[in-house]
């Protein structure tokens, strides 16, 4: 039997990128005994970390107006508070990195709202994050949470990939910060980014919100993963047929390009950069050009073919609902920080990719780690001296796992979703037995299935330029894909589910890579039938969520789409602004 | 994905295995680290940025691997190309901190491209989502 390792947190943070590493830091820096789980590396898991980013950086008089230009930006779909919140919790913490950060410098004063350098600004919030007593434990991806009695959240439980076995950690608290999906487009430094903490949180009854929001897409070489696009700005395209197409910026020349490449190969050369930019380019993004030369490319003279690479929900939107100011989850002891939240309240139905993302990570971290800190303090973990058993028989298991309050809710079960605005309610998908175990995919099947969810959630023509009838085709491939999950992959490997309570720690059957591999597969598909309900429900245009067949905008639409469950995928359409209220007609 | 330990640089400090997010490298007591799953490389070159030997070589294509020539990669300055562009190690004294230079291509971009189309140039705020 692989070895388990028992351990006991004030505060669980999983996840270690931008998000992760700021909410640890803030919990321990409020005196809270922390640790952090990351699936990959704390400094290099995540998106920042290959990237270059910037930050909503703005002082208090030039707020309002970015307000206002985002709000229009985003369809409507913002929340102000949540935006000034934001801006303000960035601009009080990002100097703290001073001591730590070479800042480029300009007119004596260092430049911190653009072009930080993810590897480097990662490296610092490692260091920091260690220095400031947190127990960082790398290769420990989470498969599950545990749970109390009464459905609060008691700790979380996963796989040591380098050590062998599994670990649980019972915790007062516990932080999601997995990040977004892109659903395994090749998007730089996301492969990690399966959903894993969206599914947990699912598990546990969370809802979800601007899932829709999740067709964003970035440019790159082909066969390549570098979406580092900026320089792209300066390319001359040519379609298949070899006429130029007319780009003029990201906003208007993208959706030319995709169609361009559902017809047939594109390609660019840089020749508008200027030279002193060319020379320059190495020291401003020192990884865009890597794959292009070792595949012996002068991007400046030679044109290439390129690619877009679906972002999901990372320069999406959707994430988990936040219930309250300090990042709540909606699950008792549960918060959630960076990307794996919605952003919608940020951002509405535009992308965050760029600022507003990363001011999320540093304002979310900051507001769940001090709320974790505070219910830590307040209420002691579990004492170690416990019965892990006695957390894992409380476990609760996917398939009981409707969203608290759904017995309000009526389920139409007809698999259409029909909506006609906003308080309306509709649910869809089968409802399996919780106690089966039959069938399913296995591990020689989890790659193909995983290829085919990528498909669906990231083909041009299929989440770019989206239809009812497409989407709902996709949908039913999914819900297909659901029914069939093995046993093992809904309760987390090493989870006792509903299956099998008395066993606490079996241990993964198979090495832990394989028995991750199915929980992510699990995750992708889940969070995907998630996002293609939500996009069924809106059939509008709005941000960057395009209906080929309703191409225009629908002011009754103006409200956020929520959606939760997983053997019964449900939707309900609210008001932005007052989230109890649906729930208020519903009932 | 990643091609290739180089054996006559590498210095078994086995940084790559502990930073690799996807956990592609393995371990060998009293050797050079292995690559034992090259399939769940991402293709994100950071094992190239941490590696204080140059003695990593991802290939370009993420999507299958490449089988290269170690003499061929050795010669070429690709395996430390990341860190050297990046300032780090031994190349941290001279390399010039202009990142900040992102902010003189935003709008210079901007205006290469609104002199020359038709199409109405977006605002800094459409564009500045692709500057990362």
């Amino acid at each position: 039997m692989p070895d388990h390792a028992d351990l006991t947190a004030g505060v669980l943070v999983i996840g270690g990128g931008l998000a992760g590493s700021w909410a640890a830091l803030s919990a321990a820096q409020q005196g809270a005994d922390v640790i952090l789980v990351d699936k990959g590396y704390c400094g290099t898991s995540g998106v920042t970390a290959t990237a270059g980013v910037g930050h909503w950086y703005l002082p208090p008089e030039a707020r309002e107006a970015e307000v206002a230009a985002r709000t229009r930006a985003g369809g409507d779909l913002t929340e102000p508070d949540w935006m000034y919140r934001t801006m303000e919790t960035a601009w009080q913490r990002l100097p703290e990195l001073d001591p730590y950060y070479r800042w480029p410098f300009r007119d004596g004063q260092p430049v911190r709202n653009t072009s930080v350098r993810g590897p480097e600004y990662m490296r610092v919030m490692r260091a920091r994050v260690r220095r400031a007593g947190v127990t960082i434990l790398d290769h420990h991806p989470a498969t599950g949470l545990l749970r109390h009695g009464d459905g609060s959240v008691a700790g979380a439980s996963g796989l040591r990939l380098q050590a062998g076995g599994t670990w649980s950690c019972r915790a007062s608290a516990v932080i999601l910060a997995t990040g977004g999906t892109a659903f395994l487009s090749r998007l730089l430094g996301a492969n990690n980014n399966t959903a894993d903490g969206h599914l947990m949180a699912a598990e546990a009854g969370a809802r979800f919100s601007g899932m829709e929001f999740s067709c964003f897409y970035t440019l790159a070489a082909a066969h390549s993963t570098m979406t580092r696009a900026f320089p792209f700005m300066y390319g001359t395209y040519r379609d298949c047929d070899g006429h130029e197409l007319p780009f003029a910026s990201f906003q208007t020349g993208l959706p030319m390009i995709a169609k361009a490449l559902i017809r047939g190969p594109v390609t660019v050369v840089l020749d508008r950069m200027p030279r002193q930019t060319r020379e320059r380019l190495p020291h401003v993004q020192p990884n865009f050009l890597l794959p292009l030369l070792r595949s012996g490319i002068d991007p400046f003279t030679d044109p290439f073919p390129v690619t877009l690479r679906g972002e999901g929900t990372i320069r999406g939107t959707g994430g988990i609902a936040l219930t309250g100011p300090d990042c709540e989850a909606g699950v008792e002891g549960l918060y959630a920080a960076g990307d794996v939240a919605s952003r919608q309240p940020i951002v509405g139905a535009a992308s965050g990719g760029g600022q507003p993302n990363s001011a999320w990570c540093v304002a979310s971290g900051t507001w769940s780690g001090r709320a974790a800190a505070r219910r830590a303090a307040r209420e002691p973990a579990p004492s170690t001296g416990s019965d892990p058993r006695r957390l894992a028989h409380s476990f609760v298991g996917p398939g009981s796992s409707a969203a608290p309050g759904s017995s309000s809710i009526t389920a139409s079960g007809t698999g259409t979703g029909s909506i006609s605005g906003p308080g309306s309610i509709s649910g869809r998908g089968r409802t399996r037995g919780t106690g089966s175990t039959g069938g399913g995919w296995t591990d020689a099947d989890t790659e193909e299935v995983r290829r085919i969810v990528s498909r669906e959630l990231n083909d041009l023509d299929k989440n770019m330029f989206r239809t009812g009838e497409g989407l709902r085709r996709s949908l039913a491939r999914l819900d297909d894909l659901w029914t069939q999950l093995p046993a093992r992959a809904r309760s987390g490997p090493e989870n006792p589910g509903p299956e099998n309570p008395g066993s606490a720690n079996p241990g993964p059957p198979g090495t832990g890579r394989d028995a991750l591999r199915a929980r992510e597969t699990a995750a992708l598909i889940a969070a995907g039938r998630w996002v293609l309900s939500s996009a069924i429900a809106r059939p509008e245009s709005r941000g960057m969520h395009h209906r080929v067949d309703a191409p225009d905008r629908d002011p009754g639409l103006t409200a956020t789409v929520r959606t939760w469950g997983l053997d019964e995928v449900m939707t309900a359409v609210e008001p932005v602004r007052e989230p109890e209220a649906a729930g208020r007609v519903a009932s | 994905m990643i091609e290739l330990v180089i054996a006559s640089r590498c210095i078994d400090c086995d940084r790559c295995v502990k930073v690799c997010p996807t956990n592609v490298f393995d371990a060998v007591p009293g050797g050079h680290p292995v690559i034992a799953r090259q399939q769940d490389c991402q293709t994100c070159f950071l094992c190239e940025l941490y590696c204080p030997a140059d003695a990593l070589y991802v290939g370009p294509d993420c999507e299958r691997p490449e089988p290269v020539d170690e003499q061929a990669i050795t010669a070429t300055d690709w395996p430390q190309q990341y860190r050297r562009d990046s300032g780090w190690g031994k190349n941290r004294q001279d390399h010039p901190n202009d990142v900040s230079y992102m902010q003189h291509m935003l709008p210079e971009a901007l205006a290469i491209r609104a002199g020359e189309d038709e199409a109405p140039a977006a605002g800094p705020r459409g564009d500045e989502a692709a500057a990362r």
